[in-house]
């Protein structure tokens, strides 16, 4: 792998820019590998970097249905932030977010994480008290978040709107250091990243079924023919349900639409991020300008990747009472993701039922911010059996009641 | 957008007058009953893609639960049957086997 550097562009520039090499391989497969992965999505793909970066595992195979980084990593909205209420989730979200601030420089690839700093207003007084307590949660848990008062809120976001009838804004969980980054980056550094140490990235190549023997997986049968593993990662969001299926195991998981859409793109208005968890909305602004916005997801089991168009029309009545000068805005795009919700609204990241296979499903609406910690996890429960990142992450969580509740602390989707 | 006729008061009812209720024909299991089977009955979800059945609620419209049947994958609605039912009517499975072919049926 050629680096990329000032110097690089400085030669390039001076030959026509032909000495660009592809970013990764497209190798055929081997017949079998130490470890496969299914999906190549963010967490996918961070799983098989940290597995040969943190533990030396480079015979790795990450095989995707469809094109890298096609699913809902290609298809969020890149809030990044860690400040949730239950340890569990603080630890993951945190470790996540604090390998983002060096991710451009580990990966040689410009990820452009933006740490613009992150509001979640709150815009009843259940939200006040909700958010003071997760400001003190976040305090013990080490994770640097403040309350701020409504004129705070106003000088941090001019275009706000703070004392709307409706929905008045009473103050904000504000956390300095989150913000976005460039989801499809994060996705091709790592798949750049992963192909330069060996690894193999095989795309359109949809895994059909998982072969086992004596409780024990073998392999898994492809498109494009069966692959040996001697460990297989389960990593495919809103399809975990089918895979998992295909080994045999059920999941607490059901496969819901999540929406976004973009505006045009207008002046720089905003350098935040946003987030209205009553209403059900939330805005930040690209660096080309266009106004990101996302809402709430469906709530039937769908696996179409169209949403419904009455939560668009719900998340935009909203934000524009709160935002005036967005109503005459156009919308450029809408687009939806199949996520993968569990009851506890947190991930699972766990042995199964069968042996030698994983699976790291679960992120639901919010799983973008988490890919390099998730990753990290994952890597360290498949090479050594165990991760203390991961440790409350497991199925069996369900059957023993330690949920890990997010739902409240996180009442909107993200 | 999803319509769907209530099986009640007749009305062909669109999406924003609905409320989804999940997984339809769940066993109940409660004191008594082993880990997992609680565990299921809470958490595990059938999430099919493809032929589903579901509880949803005429909300706005007579308030009453029944079920439906629902292609997740194609969004096609096979029929609606009153929540009464302890699994889908003949009719209805006949309705949908003729048109895929390839579905395993209820289970
Ligand atoms: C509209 C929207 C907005 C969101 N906004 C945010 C946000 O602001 N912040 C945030 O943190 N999160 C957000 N999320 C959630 C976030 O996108 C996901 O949690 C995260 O991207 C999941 O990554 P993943 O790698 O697990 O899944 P994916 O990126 O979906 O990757 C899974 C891959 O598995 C592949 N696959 C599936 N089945 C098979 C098979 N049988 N064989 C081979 N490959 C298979 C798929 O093709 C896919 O590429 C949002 C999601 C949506 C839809
Ligand atoms: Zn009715």
């Amino acid at each position: 792998m050629k680096r990329y550097s000032v110097f690089a562009i400085a030669r390039e520039a001076l030959r026509y820019h032909q000495g660009w090499e592809r970013a990764w391989a497209s190798p055929e497969p081997k017949s079998s590998y130490d470890v496969v992965i299914v999906g190549a999505g963010g967490h996918g793909l961070a799983t098989a970097y940290y597995l040969g970066k943190n533990f030396g595992i480079t015979n790795v195979a990450v095989i995707e249905k469809g094109w890298l980084g096609g699913g809902n990593t290609g298809r969020n909205t890149t809030i990044i932030r860690s400040n949730y209420l239950q340890d569990p989730s603080a630890a993951i979200y945190e470790k996540a977010r604090s390998l983002y601030e060096t991710l451009s420089q580990d990966l040689n690839y410009n990820v452009m994480f933006s740490p613009r700093g992150l509001l979640m207003l709150a815009q009843t007084h259940h939200e006040v008290r909700g958010y003071l307590r997760t400001v003190h949660a976040n305090t013990l848990q080490g994770v640097s978040t403040e309350w701020i008062e409504p004129a705070k809120v106003k000088e941090l976001v001019p275009i706000i709107n703070i004392d709307g009838p409706r929905y008045p804004v009473l103050g904000a969980l504000y956390q300095a250091r989150g913000g976005t980054a460039r989801h499809d980056a994060v996705a091709w550094g790592y798949a750049r990243a992963c192909s330069a140490m060996g690894m193999h990235i095989i795309q359109k190549c949809e895994v059909t079924g998982v072969r086992s023997e004596g409780g024990n997986v073998t392999g898994v049968e492809t498109t494009r023919g069966f692959i040996g593993a001697k460990k297989l990662g389960i990593v495919v969001a809103g399809h975990s349900g089918q895979v998992a299926d295909m080994a045999g195991f059920r999941l607490p998981v059901e496969a819901v639409a999540l929406q976004a859409l973009v505006s045009e793109p207008i002046k720089p208005c905003m350098d935040v991020v946003v987030m209205a968890n009553t209403v059900h909305g939330y805005m930040s602004q690209s660096d080309k300008g266009e106004m990101v916005i996302g809402g709430g997801t469906d709530g039937f089991n769908n696996f179409t990747q169209r949403g419904s168009f009455q939560h668009i029309e719900e998340t935009l009545r909203a934000l524009i009472e709160t935002f005036p000068m967005i109503s005459r805005l156009k919308m450029l795009r809408q687009w939806g993701g199949i996520v993968d919700m569990t009851g506890d609204r947190s991930p699972i990241i766990s042995k199964t039922p069968l042996g030698n296979c994983f699976i790291n499903c679960g992120w639901g609406t919010g799983g973008f911010k988490a890919i390099p910690g998730s990753g990290w996890a994952m890597a360290e429960l498949m090479a050594k059996g165990q991760s203390p990142l991961a440790a409350d992450f497991g199925l069996e969580r369900f059957r023993e009641g330690r949920f890990i509740d997010e739902s409240v602390a996180a009442g909107v989707a993200h | 957008m999803l319509t769907l006729t209530c099986p009640y008061c007749g009305v062909k009812a669109e999406e924003t007058e609905l409320a989804p209720g999940g997984e339809a024909h769940l066993k109940r299991f409660g004191p008594g009953a082993t880990d997992e089977d609680f565990e299921g009955y809470l958490f595990a979800r059938k999430n099919p893609k493809g032929v589903h059945f579901e509880r949803w609620r005429h909300a706005y419209g007579c308030g009453k639960w029944f079920l439906a049947a629902r292609d997740t994958a194609t969004l096609e609605v096979f029929g609606t049957y009153p929540a009464q039912s302890t699994e889908p009517p003949a009719d209805l499975i006949a309705k949908i086997k003729a048109k895929r072919p390839g579905w395993e049926g209820y289970k």
